[in-house]
């Protein structure tokens, strides 16, 4: 069946199968390219969407950075109506990428997780609406305790994932810290 | 050998989950819901007949001493490419499956196929040997998830019918393997006689 091996057949063989693979994976990256970037975008633009009050302006477009982290404004009729906050928290199987909405006042208007690995059916209902999420909603973490009741704080965990929960929390702190800097700046 | 054999070899005499036992980490990995087994489950069949096609395909023309790296370049590359058109069109299903996607191509259900079947057969058989063992991994994961889901979630195929928590030990990976411990055991009851 296989042919004799020499080391001119080897080296040849080789440099041919990876030559076509690699061809063909450029095509199919160059085909897929563009869709890709329109998936992600529109997942970035419906977690922005979910997190802050109705606005007329496209976020994505006027995206700026302050301290390492991605601010989208949401202007309604050019005056700033919210600012949704892109931030990075350490949950308990690993990074929990999440997006908090702010009203103009600092008041937390929603949160949506965007990406996450925590354990299915304990932590990963972080994704989901409970009570964890919603009871921060309307809150302004500057007068509010926002840390799970174990803490002292007046959130209530998702029952046996404290730490995902103490991670979201603390990405809305971060969140917040961005935001604080925000107003300082203007 | 006929290929509706070939098809019912791979989902029963030869399925990879109940009777290789190959490819356990996907199959404890992603099978948390049905939907996920059947997602895991398509995706190796896509990359299993497209491998298998190629490999049997240039077999010939390649020397004996590296056509297990020349394998799995090709493996590696319709991975990629499954990656890139899973990124594309269906993102959902891509976040689900997450990392057990570049990993099919170290699954040894691909490459067993490749070493143990395409090689040596035509192009046309070796399609119909992944599309049955492809079938066989796809319907395997797609019971074991739906099994753990009903236990675990209350649910079947995302649609929640007993409302409540369910028990949770079996989406976690215990559960994963006291369901297949059992089914694999079922299996080798049903299929006793026939083999």
């Amino acid at each position: 069946m296989a042919k004799e091996s020499s080391f001119k057949s080897m080296v040849i063989t080789l440099s041919v199968i990876c030559l076509v693979c690699s061809a063909l994976l450029g095509v199919v990256y160059s085909v897929t390219k563009a869709p890709i970037e329109a998936a992600e975008l529109a997942k970035i633009n419906n977690a922005i969407k979910a997190v802050v009050p109705e606005c007329d302006n496209n976020p994505s477009e006027e995206v700026f950075e302050v301290d390492g982290s991605v601010v989208y404004p949401a202007k309604m009729n050019g005056t700033i109506v919210g600012y949704a906050i892109k931030v990075k928290a350490s949950g308990f199987g690993g990074p929990i990428q999440m997006m908090v909405g702010f009203n103009a006042d600092g008041t937390i208007y929603n949160t949506s997780v965007i990406s996450h690995s925590e354990t299915p059916g304990l932590g990963a209902q972080i994704s989901d609406e409970i009570p964890t999420r919603t009871q921060i909603v309307g809150k302004n973490p500057a007068s509010s305790k926002l840390s799970v009741t174990k803490d002292g704080g007046e959130i209530d965990a998702i029952t046996a994932s404290t730490i995902t929960s103490r991670a979201f929390l603390k990405g809305v702190d971060a969140a917040y810290k961005v935001f604080v800097e925000l107003q300082k700046q203007q | 050998m006929g290929k509706l054999k070939l098809i019912s070899e791979g989902i029963i005499k030869n399925n990879p989950t109940f009777v290789l036992i190959l490819g356990m980490c996907p199959t404890l990995g992603t099978t948390t819901s049905a939907i996920n087994g059947m997602g895991m489950g398509l995706a190796t069949l896509f990359v299993l007949v497209l491998s298998n096609m190629s490999i049997s395909a240039i077999a010939k023309l390649i020397p004996e001493e590296v056509r297990i790296p020349s394998y799995i370049v090709v493996i590696a590359a319709f991975v990629t490419i499954l990656q890139l058109l899973l990124q594309a069109f269906i993102p959902s299903l891509y976040e689900t499956l997450g990392i057990f996607i570049p990993l099919i191509v170290v699954n040894c259900i691909v490459l067993g196929r490749a070493e143990a079947y395409a090689n040596k057969n035509s192009v046309i058989d070796s399609a119909f040997d992944g599309l049955g063992v492809g079938l066989g991994f796809t319907i395997a994961l797609t019971i074991l998830g739906l099994v753990r889901e009903l236990l675990g979630s209350g649910s079947l195929f995302g649609w929640k019918f007993i409302q409540g928590e369910g028990m949770l030990a079996f989406v976690l990976a215990p559960g994963a393997f006291i369901v297949l411990a059992y089914l694999i055991v079922l299996f080798r009851k049903v299929t006793a006689n026939k083999a």
